[in-house]
């Protein structure tokens, strides 16, 4: 029996890597005055996020965290749980590095918000733009998201500005899919009953389908927080800083107590995010509810 | 009434094919074949096939068909939610094929407006919000919204729930929201698809007698669509009856009881409680005992042997009712027990032409005389006797 019956034949050497490499490289090349403005641009408005999270003072943050949980869950316990558990993380003297975590998430997200409304309202009015998009989506979930990192850290260098794209790109796709989503799966007699009574598309879109939509669009939103915060952890590998560097570090120097106290604190973030955002939803499903 | 009909709607040889190959699937169609053979060579769906009416404005008119007969394709045409593939639509004579983009706004925004088999209730706003929606789309300032969306809210008697979530509304209130919608924006043309289909019987009840005593207020035209009969018979002044894309009759209630154009006609009559469909004036006959009041009574007695009967109709000269003559009373009064005016009983039971039979079978059940038809002026047109009623429903 021969060989290539068993094993893949070496012969057939079809080789992507090098295309990739070198679309990389023109890039690279030909588009440095865009990519360093695209840099200028995002570091402008890292700088400003930066500037408005470090000048909150740290109990106002923890007030601000007890009033949302307490409005969202009308639960007082929950609302002092979870002011308490970020009080943990400046007790553990992490405060600094968290503020730069929640810049790079709130930067990523905020993009993120820009590009996928628009794109998933445009997506929900056409049908073959949504089959085109959907693979497309599938590839950037699934695509680890390490990989991410090397076009970007080639293309913008290191630091937290690359950690902004890389992060907005992996956390893109579920915003754009239920934002999409929601808009699609309104009543059609309530669309129809918009158009009925003279609305213009965009009246129909602002007045009908977006608050229809707005529990269906809040969890894409939830989910690209949620994908975020775990992103801007990877990012680290890019030199970023903030929690993500503290949990490298810990992994290079053995450091296991390091590392815990750092991942406990992304931890603590992410709960309290997800839960407020959930809250949120929860309270706009029951508005929406026939 | 000599005066031409004011015809508000017409609509001519509509028709409405899903699918890709339109053309000659229509070309197919045309040819007379049938639809499931279209369906078969082109994949074509015809929903509508050369459909024409007339509505006459201020008039109810219903289009009644089982599921996927095209009823509601039709009526989503009138108003251009969907798109006809051939035909014309005339709204006052103009055809609103012709209409450009802000032409249609402005025919949706002011001349029609629609009510919906789900309701089609926007839940992220209170019950005043979705009522004013029509005005707010069309720019009405915000005062004028609100008062002419609580006028109506309090016509459909919601008053009261204007600040109430969808949610928190049984589905008569929320069909009720959906009719003060339609009606804010004093439409000439109301379109109902089928809107109390998912209302429980009792409650359909309440809101049919609801829509009429609107309209007769209110004077609009509206179209109706509805799969059941007794409903479009109730409601209709003219009724069009669908199938398969098609209509097959189209005529008053009681011209399509009594003269069916097909089997099919029937079948679906058939299917009806007659006693909705037949009024006082189908049954009733003329007096066959019928005195006047200064008659005496003398003439009254021989009259009722004459006739063979028990009683004796009394109307003065005018041919108002006065009241009834038992034949007990009338051999008292001839003993000199009784006086004439007395001997007269003035508690009869009435009724009016237009009244349904249904309506009138628990009276007919307990009446001791045949019930008297009068009209406004208290002038007696007829009886109906308990037998004619029963024997009318079977």
């Amino acid at each position: 029996m021969p060989d290539w019956f068993i094993e893949f034949p070496s012969e057939i050497n079809l080789n992507i890597k090098d295309a990739i490499d070198k679309f990389i490289r023109y890039l690279l090349t030909n588009g440095e005055t865009f990519f360093e403005g695209i840099k200028e641009v995002l570091k402008g408005f890292l700088n400003g996020i930066q500037g408005v999270i470090s000048r909150i003072p740290w109990w106002l943050l923890i007030l601000i965290v007890f009033i949302l949980s307490w409005r969202t869950s009308r639960k007082l316990g929950k609302a002092i749980l979870y002011s308490a558990l970020l009080f943990f993380i400046g007790a553990m003297g992490l405060w600094p590095l968290m503020n730069t975590t929640l810049t790079i998430v709130i930067a990523s997200v905020i993009i993120s918000i820009m590009i996928g409304f628009p794109m998933g309202i445009w997506v929900s009015y056409s049908d073959r733009l949504d089959r085109m998009i959907r693979p497309v989506l599938d590839t950037m979930q699934t695509m680890p998201s390490f990989v991410y990192l090397i076009p970007v850290a080639m293309l913008l260098g290191l630091g937290n500005v690359p950690a902004v794209i890389a992060t907005t790109t992996y956390a893109l796709p579920p915003l754009i899919r239920l934002t999409s989503h929601g808009i699609r799966q309104v009543d059609n007699e309530v669309v129809e009953a918009a158009k009925a009574f003279g609305s213009t598309k965009w009246q129909t879109l602002v007045k009908v389908q977006i608050p229809q939509a707005m529990p269906t669009i809040m969890t894409g939103l939830n989910q690209t927080i949620m994908m975020a915060i775990a992103m801007v952890v990877t990012c680290s590998m890019i030199g970023t800083t903030g929690l993500g560097q503290e949990v490298l570090i810990s992994i290079n120097r053995l450091e296991t107590g390091r590392g815990f106290s750092a991942g406990i604190s992304i931890v603590i973030i992410a709960i309290i995010i997800d839960r407020l955002t959930q809250g949120i939803v929860k309270k706009g499903e029951a508005k929406i509810e026939q | 009434m000599s005066n031409k009909k004011d015809i508000i709607f017409k609509i001519k040889n509509l028709s409405k094919l899903y699918g890709a190959n339109k053309i000659p699937a229509f070309e197919m169609m045309k040819n007379g074949s049938e639809k499931s053979d279209v369906a078969r060579k082109y994949g074509v769906t015809v929903a509508v096939n050369d459909v024409s009416f007339e509505v006459e404005r201020g008039k109810i008119f219903v289009l009644i068909g089982l599921s996927g007969s095209g009823k509601s394709t039709v009526v989503r045409c009138l108003n251009l939610l969907q798109k006809p593939t051939s035909g014309d639509i005339l709204f006052e004579g103009k055809s609103i094929l012709k209409l450009n983009k802000k032409e249609l706004m402005e025919f949706r925004r002011y001349k029609i407006s629609m009510v919906f088999q789900s309701f089609g209730l926007m839940s992220h706003r209170d019950v005043l919000g979705n009522v004013a929606y029509g005005l707010e789309v069309r720019g009405e300032k915000k005062e004028i919204c609100q008062t002419k969306a609580m006028d109506m809210i309090e016509m459909v008697g919601l008053k009261g729930w204007e600040h109430k979530r969808i949610s928190e509304l049984s589905g008569g209130m929320r069909q009720r929201v959906g009719i003060a919608r339609a009606l804010a924006n004093n439409p000439d043309v109301l379109l109902m698809d089928e809107p109390f289909s998912a209302l429980d019987p009792l409650v359909r009840r309440d809101m049919q007698f609801e829509l009429l005593s609107i309209q007769k207020k209110l004077n609009k035209t509206v179209i109706f669509i509805t799969h059941d009969i007794n409903e479009a018979f109730k409601l209709g002044d003219l009724v069009g009856i669908m199938k398969d894309g098609k209509i097959i009759q189209i005529d008053t209630p009681e011209g399509m009881a009594s003269n069916p154009a097909d089997e099919y006609v029937e079948n679906f009559i058939n299917s009806a409680d007659k006693g909705q469909i037949y009024s006082v004036k189908h049954i009733m006959q003329t007096p066959s005992c019928l005195i006047h009041s200064r008659d005496g009574v003398n003439y009254a007695l021989k009259q009722m042997r004459d006739q063979g009967v028990s009683s004796a109709y009394v109307v003065d000269d005018n041919l108002r009712l006065v009241g009834i003559l038992p034949l007990d009373n009338a051999v008292k009064v001839k003993a000199g027990e009784l006086s004439f005016q007395d001997a007269i009983t003035k508690d009869v039971l009435t009724t009016e032409e237009d009244v349904y039979i249904s309506d009138l079978l628990s009276v007919a059940a307990t009446a001791k005389y045949p019930i008297a038809v009068i009209d406004k002026e208290n002038h007696l047109k007829g009886i109906v006797s308990k037998a004619s009623v029963l024997s009318s429903l079977v």
